[in-house]
């Protein structure tokens, strides 16, 4: 039987953080898509924080990670408030759309 | 003992902000939307970054951490948190009920206060979780504002770019921050000091380090993490984008100083090079970018890029005398910025906000004092002596060429020349053409007292510079960077 090292974590939250940025640079279809990327980027940031608290055995990765989840929830609902405001004044969320403003 | 009077006096002005902005948050529910109600928040909300301001004088301008190593506390530190309060002083007196384009809610002011606590908490974070919390306290609300305009479709595009760029930067942030607790074994500044100072940074505290600095990069818009600033200032309400461009960077850049010049530096040879290419790309694209621009607050916005290109020239030498020529910078920064946008938020006609850069032509004959003011703001930024921004610029690259970085100087004195091409362009405009219609004669006149304090300020820095460059060379010291002065 195989034993998960340190390692693992990092590459499993590695491959989470990478595909997080992908989903937000090549995603062309939806905002809602790039809300579930940045998730996916703080997901992978808390594995990394608790594999490292265990490995170190110091508390304050954990005690990190609580406060990321926490940030995370408020974050998700800003940025969901912000899409609705949009969704009203545009009349769709696709990422094409975002160019009312070149740039 | 975790609270003595010691720590308590320490964090005196966020205690403040913390207390107002709570009263406001029950202000704003109760008082309703009438005009006086409006007032009396806004009254409320300027007195409360008053006492915070007032209170920085007391503060206890030796070095010291509380709450067990959170939270620090020192010279340069306490002069930062003094702009930023200026700063939101500012942006927060320049809006007034019927001048200001759908941020009149009293909950605008509530979010300002939060913000600009974030912003000073972010300034003297000593632990990478009050780092995160402090700039997260600072962006949320940014959010928020930059798309308070709710009825407009250019706003709440600027707040949705804002925020998915915005949130993409903490998350790069923190990949970073996960990887520095990670190979040190402590999320604490002073702990991480010492393990680097002693062990020497391995790869995966630098790969962590250029994930920080790539967050933080964002949060000051150097290039090319800049993508987002162009669209938020041009759609975000003109009074949110005066408080963008005052505040937030003072905070977002005195955090990068503290990451690299004190957390960081025993590995300067490592973050010198990052620093050096965010400020060359920075330098570049703000002159050059700024010349096809037709909108004056997307002008505006890339010469804010470059002048981070160029505070950014200072972090760079990664001595002290680069630390207070970043300092000296920001200084001059928010007094330009407020003098300018005071102008850009005068600006209607028929009633209606404009903002193109051809609306200015005839300026000089329709406001000759405005137009006077904006020239000399122009002139401050362009470099000319003996205004502010020459002795800005002049610190910043003398730092670098004392730390051998002279390329470094030389593109950034070149790209000053670029720059003042588009600076004497506004200048241009309102001297020697002709307007079609004039702006509209009535102003606020809390713009125009802000106008004429930024005015002042610019003009007669150099009474200032000699006790401003006494002062931060003195605070300056207490950085562990080498470097003499």
């Amino acid at each position: 039987m195989m034993e998960v090292t340190l390692s693992h974590y990092l590459s499993v939250s590695a491959i989470l953080f990478v595909f997080g940025v992908f989903g937000i640079f090549i995603n062309r279809k939806n905002v809602i898509t790039i809300l579930m990327s940045i998730e996916l980027i703080l997901l992978s940031v808390n594995i990394n924080l608790v594999a490292f608290s265990a490995y170190t055995g110091t508390l304050s990765g954990q005690v990190f990670s609580l406060f990321i989840l926490t940030v995370a929830a408020a974050e998700a609902a800003i940025g969901l408030a912000i899409l609705v405001i949009y969704f009203r004044n545009r009349g769709s969320i696709a990422v094409e759309d975002l160019n009312v403003m070149k740039g | 003992m975790l609270f003595t009077q010691m720590t308590f006096q320490a964090a005196l002005p966020e205690y403040v902000l913390v207390i107002v902005s709570l009263g406001l948050v029950l202000m704003a529910a109760f008082v309703g939307e009438s005009s006086n109600a409006k007032k009396m928040v806004r009254l409320v909300a300027l007195v409360g970054y008053a006492i915070a301001f007032a209170t920085i004088f007391i503060l206890p301008s030796e070095s010291q951490s509380i709450y067990m190593g959170l939270f620090k506390v020192d010279g340069l530190l306490v002069y930062m948190k003094a702009l930023v309060l200026l700063g939101a002083f500012f942006a927060c007196f320049m809006v007034n009920d019927d001048w200001s384009d759908g941020v009149e809610k009293p909950e605008y002011q509530v979010l300002i206060m939060l913000a600009t606590l974030g912003m000073l908490l972010m300034i003297s974070a000593n632990d990478l979780i009050s780092l995160y919390m402090g700039l997260e306290l600072q962006s949320l609300p940014l959010y928020v504002i930059a798309a308070m305009n709710t009825k407009s479709l250019k706003s709440s595009e600027a707040g949705l770019k804002y925020f998915l760029l915005g949130a993409l930067s903490s998350g790069m942030l923190l990949y970073g921050a996960s990887l520095i607790y990670g190979f040190t074994g402590s999320t604490q500044f002073d702990e991480i000091a010492s393990v680097i100072s002693q062990n020497g940074a391995s790869s995966g505290v630098i790969i962590g380090l250029v994930f920080l600095l790539s967050g933080l990069a964002f949060k000051i818009s150097a290039a090319p993490f800049h993508m987002w600033i162009p669209d938020v200032y041009e759609g975000s309400p003109t009074p949110v984008t005066a408080l963008f461009a005052i505040a937030p960077k003072v905070a977002a850049i005195t955090l990068l100083l503290n990451v690299t010049h004190v957390v960081f530096a025993d590995a300067r040879l490592e973050w010198m090079q990052v620093i050096i290419a965010l400020s060359v790309a920075s330098m570049l694209l703000g002159a050059f970018g700024a010349i096809m621009q037709k909108d004056l607050k997307r002008m505006m916005a890339y010469s804010s890029i470059a002048h981070m290109g160029y505070a950014l020239a200072g972090l760079a030498a990664g001595t002290q005398q680069g630390a207070a020529g970043v300092m000296i910078y920001m200084t001059t920064y928010i007094f330009m910025g407020a003098g300018t946008f005071a102008i850009i938020l005068m600006m209607r006609r028929d009633g209606v906000p404009v903002q193109k850069l051809s609306d200015l032509s005839g300026l000089s004959s329709s406001h000759p004092y405005w137009a006077f003011g904006l020239m000399i703001f122009m002139f401050s930024m362009a470099g000319i002596p003996p205004l502010a921004g020459f002795f800005a610029k002049w610190y910043v690259f003398l730092a670098a060429v004392n730390a051998g970085l002279i390329p470094l100087a030389v593109i950034g004195v070149l790209t000053s020349v670029v720059g003042a091409f588009y600076y004497l362009r506004i200048i241009k405009l309102m001297y020697f053409e002709d307007a079609d219609s004039p702006l509209d004669k009535i102003a606020p006149k809390e713009n125009v007292i802000i106008l004429s304090i930024s005015l002042l300020v610019t003009v007669l820095f150099f009474f200032i510079i000699g006790s401003l460059r006494e002062w931060t060379y003195f605070v300056v010291q207490s950085l562990p960077v080498s470097g003499s002065l």
